[in-house]
């Protein structure tokens, strides 16, 4: 599962450093924006099955990789 | 009597905050008090056209009625689009009933006209959506009246979120944090009042003076206005946030340096902030998501692209039916939707972007395309 998310955001963020740097702000760092953050959306619903409402999640709850990672795992 | 202009309304606030000062943070739950505060001020605001009372109380019941019967609907038949579709459509018609009765050819029919209005959609509507996001399970007809009566936000916002408020209103202080919470709000509140009649009334006057004749008039008469709408908007802001911070609520701030903003997207950032953020919520990433799934586009960018039009243009069109609103709505669509594909396309805008010169640059452009955009809103152009 968590091969699967890391490529995900790897291809959504289109940079491999969110393997490494998993606490980085990803909205700081311009890997994500409002649209990026509409796809991860649509793709965890996707791939997962696990639909997240945009309103639902403050962005400082879901801004970096290990709390993307924290999320889905709690609700997968 | 009406919000934060007047004697009989400061005179009243001002006992008003008094009470909270004596009676907040004791470790008692204030929410009947304060709903009822709420409603009496209200009332007192909406009394001097009885027509916009009962327009308002109308309003108030037929939202309730389409919230609390839309929460049963979802639990009996969950994620039901076309449901859903007909609810968010019944919550919204009554603003569509009130900027159609704001064009001449229907203004003797006068539905639904009444102050706040337009704010209030924005909240009934959260609502409706979050029920179907699975998000509100349960609509209780107290929070819900508090949130949409809450009168510091009343008129003009800012849009606070329903989840947010109802756990603020619920909330018992300690004496400590609400004094905290009490003077961060009596900061708030003073420098409202500095923005709004002090800095936005000599703006107002500065704007006065220009007769628009020739471009520089015109440049002129953009710069004051835009100052000016600043002032009495964000100054109307922090009286509405301060004013709430005494009251418990932590009503999210509308204003954030806007004009150091260096380009289209920072700016919708820093400027109205409760509304962009709710459009980004509720129409923007919905509507990106939608076009996603149904691969209506065949980029992303192509896709972000329309999505910024339509979210903007949605927006003008929520000011008013006039040409000048939807005119500033697109022209902002577009600006955002130019800076998008700039920023994902251009070489020279990825190797510039950090540098001293191209941001004093891309500043000053921006604030241009800015102070241009409010020429539009004022409607002195057409």
């Amino acid at each position: 599962m968590e091969e699967k998310i890391l490529g995900m955001l790897e291809e959504i963020c289109e940079d491999d450093v969110i393997r490494e740097e998993r606490d980085m702000d990803l909205f700081e760092a311009e890997l994500l924006d409002s649209l990026g953050f509409a796809e991860l959306l649509v793709t965890i619903e996707e791939e997962f099955g696990i639909v997240i409402a945009p309103s639902e999640v403050k962005r400082e709850d879901m801004n970096t990789v290990n709390k993307i990672l924290e999320m889905l795992e709690k609700r997968a | 009597m009406s919000f934060y202009s007047g004697t009989a309304f400061f005179a009243v606030l001002t006992v008003l905050l008094l009470i909270e000062f004596i009676i907040g943070g004791r470790g008692k739950k204030l929410c009947a008090y304060h709903l009822l505060v709420s409603l009496v001020l209200v009332a007192a605001v909406l009394w001097g056209t009885p027509k916009m009372l009962l327009w308002s109380a109308l309003y108030f019941l037929m939202e309730l009625l389409v919230v609390k019967l839309y929460e049963q609907v979802h639990k009996r038949y969950g994620r039901s689009a076309w449901r859903y579709r007909s609810f968010l459509l019944l919550a919204l018609s009554p603003l569509v009933f009130c900027k159609l009765c704001e064009l001449p050819e229907l203004k003797e029919m006068g539905w639904f006209q009444f102050v706040g209005i337009s704010y209030l959609t924005f909240r009934v509507l959260q609502i409706v959506i979050e029920i179907y996001d699975g998000v509100i399970e349960e609509v209780k007809v107290m929070d819900f009246a508090a949130f949409l009566l809450f009168f510091p936000t009343f008129s003009c916002g800012p849009i606070d979120r329903s989840r947010r408020f109802v756990a603020d209103f619920n909330r018992i202080y300690e004496r400590e944090e609400f004094l905290t919470l009490y003077g961060e709000g009596i900061k708030k509140l003073m420098l409202g009042l500095l923005y709004k009649f002090v800095l936005a009334e000599l703006c107002f006057s500065v704007m006065t003076l220009f007769q628009v004749k020739n471009f520089l008039q015109l440049a002129g008469y953009a710069y004051s206005y835009g100052a000016y709408m600043f002032f009495d908007f964000a100054g109307y802001s922090l009286m509405a946030v301060g004013t709430g911070y005494m009251f418990g609520i932590l009503v999210p701030d509308n204003f954030h340096k806007p004009f150091i903003s260096k380009d289209m997207k920072e700016f919708w950032a820093r400027w109205h902030i409760s509304l962009s953020e709710w459009f980004r919520d509720f129409v923007f990433s919905r509507f990106m998501m939608l076009s996603m799934k149904k691969k209506w586009f065949p980029t992303r960018l192509a896709g972000a692209s329309v999505g910024f039009v339509v979210n903007m243009l949605v927006m003008g069109i929520w000011h008013g039916l006039s040409l000048h609103y939807i005119a500033y709505g697109l022209y902002h669509g577009l600006l955002l939707a130019g800076t998008e594909i700039y920023q994902k396309k251009s070489v020279f805008y990825k190797k510039n972007k950090k540098k001293r010169w191209y941001q004093c640059l891309s500043w000053f452009f921006t604030l241009q395309l800015v102070m241009f955009g409010f020429l539009i809103f004022s409607g002195k152009l057409f």
